[in-house]
């Protein structure tokens, strides 16, 4: 089944970022590769000259995909919220990924700031994906403050650590049970992506793990059959791990020859 | 054969250079008063393809492989050719690796061995990587040396002039991103640099600071003045350096060395770089005109190959159409 967020069905649970790729035509070719229906886009370091035609923009705009506009970079409610307005005039869209960064150092959200921002972001019309830590408590205040998908980290933007708190995700998942879930921030391999995937996770979004690889396009095509993996585990119903051995052959009812 | 060139950029006086050394009658104008009003002025001036591969296409490597002995033979003396140092402060020392894992033609040194290149860095970097066959110049010397070579071999200079009524053969246009509107893939790339002076550390070769978002280098000019580039940010505008990229800049030169807190900031400055969705320069034709366009980070390690292959195309086309005509009018 196909995930959905706000009303729209997203053709793939996988979630690029644009940001340091070698060149834009290798950025292209990941997105293609990497069969990304959405990419997000930072609109503060990128955007001093708007929408000018000719540029990275109209780039990014014949991708032919979904365009997730970010406040990547922002520190304060209000640097994050001018961004996002100044988003949505560029890209035509009411998508924002929200983030608002409380260190320049960890890049770790400041989530006071970030439900701050959530809430005159929704009551201004716009979807807001939050870029958030696994925090139960700050999940419930985005939902509250009219988000409809939760974005937590699994590790510091990146940091290509991978899941480092398996339990807090579960945790997650199991509390916000009919929120779309999007793991965002900290992924490095595609076995990352699929662990979070066969906890249950909707989604994932990943910039530098495909961007600085070695070869970014084949590294977005194998995030993406990752992806597609973690997914169809979840939903085919992993076993549960046990301490003992069990036989995978029964033994009882074998035939006996004497 | 008469040739105008566009543009008096590294691009343009590559390309005048090589056509005039082939015996072209070559004109060059310029918007500017003088050598050095575009992106080329503002230029690292690395000769390091190397180091380049880690953020490039290989075929920055190919086409870059020979330009420091162009640079070595065209003008002699202004290049240096002592390797580049990289280095990464220790929480980005994973980084390190993966820039060593990306590149080739380096070797892992340890922190006597980069006190051994660089004496001022004693104590300050456990690990880096030296790119012994690379090499950098000074582009306002290497800009300004050109000119003067070129005017030598008879190319005539038009500055603050961007037309001319004299007619041509064949235009070669080198207008960096001026030409936006010809090439419609071409896209600007901000950069902004710093000029520092300091007599309390010195280096004798270009140091890259390993960072997460865009190469940062310190480059010797001699004489205590020092590059500090540059920052790559996806826009057109030229407009004066943000205080945020100050301030990345500056951080990064410190990082280098604690000394540079103390150096005097004596230039900052911000350029449009051309580039192709490739980020690399190519050749189009279009009529009687030939861009050499789309330099990005690599204008002064690239242009000799640019220029070398527009001259073979414009040279061997003349040839050819004059071996075609003597066979028609035989």
């Amino acid at each position: 089944m196909p995930l959905t967020v706000y009303g729209t069905e997203l053709s793939s649970r996988l979630l690029l970022g644009t940001a340091q790729y070698p060149s834009p035509a290798i950025l292209a070719e990941a997105v293609k590769a990497s069969g990304a229906g959405v990419v997000t886009v930072s609109l503060r370091r990128e955007g001093l000259d708007g929408g000018s035609g000719g540029g990275f923009w109209s780039l990014i705009r014949q991708l032919g995909v979904r365009v997730l506009p970010n406040t990547a970079g922002c520190h304060t409610v209000k640097e994050a919220v001018t961004t996002a307005r100044m988003a949505r005039e560029v890209f035509g869209t009411n998508w924002i990924k929200l983030e608002v960064i409380g260190h320049h150092d960890t890049l770790q959200p400041d989530v006071f700031g970030l439900v701050e921002a959530a809430r005159i972001l929704a009551d201004d019309g716009f979807a807001v994906f939050p870029y958030t830590t696994e925090d139960l408590v700050v999940g419930e205040r985005l939902i509250e403050a009219g988000c409809e998908v939760l974005m937590p980290w699994c590790a510091p933007i990146g940091s290509a650590k991978g899941p480092v708190n398996i339990d807090a995700l579960r945790a997650y998942r199991a509390h916000f049970a009919d929120t779309p879930l999007i793991v965002d921030a900290g992924l490095g391999r595609p076995s990352h992506a699929a662990a979070v995937m066969e906890l249950g996770f909707d989604g994932v979004l990943l910039n530098t793990a495909v961007a600085k690889a070695g070869d970014p396009v084949m590294m977005a095509a194998a995030f993406a059959q990752a992806v597609e993996a973690g997914c169809g585990a979840f939903e085919a119903g992993p076993l549960e791990p046990r301490d003992m051995a069990v036989p995978s052959t029964p033994i009882i009812g074998k035939a006996v020859f004497s | 054969m008469r040739i105008l060139v566009k543009g008096a950029g590294v691009a343009g006086l590559a390309a005048a250079h090589e056509l005039a050394v082939r015996g072209a009658d070559v004109t060059v104008i310029e918007k500017s008063a003088a050598v050095g009003g575009g992106a080329s002025w503002l230029a690292g001036g690395m000769l390091a393809p190397y180091c380049e591969r880690e953020s490039a296409e290989a075929d920055v490597i190919h086409l870059g492989r020979g330009s420091a002995r162009w640079w070595e033979e065209t003008l002699p003396g202004l290049v240096a050719f002592n390797g580049t140092l990289v280095v990464a402060p220790p929480r980005d020392a994973a980084e390190l690796r993966r820039f060593a894992a990306r590149t080739e033609g380096h070797a892992l040194l340890s922190a006597e061995e980069i006190e051994a290149l660089e004496r001022d860095f004693a104590g300050r970097f456990r690990s880096g990587l030296f790119f012994a066959s690379e090499a950098h110049l000074d582009p306002r010397k290497a800009l300004k040396r050109l000119h003067a070579k070129l005017e030598a071999l008879g190319v005539h200079f038009l500055f603050g002039c961007t037309e001319t009524l004299q007619t041509f053969d064949r235009i070669v246009d080198c207008t960096g991103f001026a030409a936006a509107e010809a090439l419609p893939e071409l896209r600007g790339v901000r950069g902004e640099m710093l000029y520092l002076e300091t007599r309390e550390v010195v280096l004798s070769r270009p140091v890259r600071l390993i960072h997460p978002r865009f190469p940062v280098y310190v480059v010797p000019r001699g004489g205590g003045r020092f590059m500090v580039g540059a920052t790559m940010v996806e826009s057109a505008d030229s407009g004066p350096v943000t205080a945020r990229s100050m301030m990345e800049l500056l951080n990064a030169a410190y990082t280098v060395h604690p000394a540079f807190g103390e150096a005097r900031i004596l230039e900052a400055a911000a350029g449009v770089r051309p580039a192709f969705p490739d980020n690399l320069p190519k050749i189009e034709t279009s009529g009687d005109t030939l861009f050499i366009n789309g330099f990005h980070r690599h204008g002064f390690l690239l242009a000799p190959a640019l220029a070398r292959q527009a001259a073979d195309l414009i040279i061997l086309n003349e040839a050819s159409n004059e071996a075609h005509r003597e066979r028609a009018s035989a």
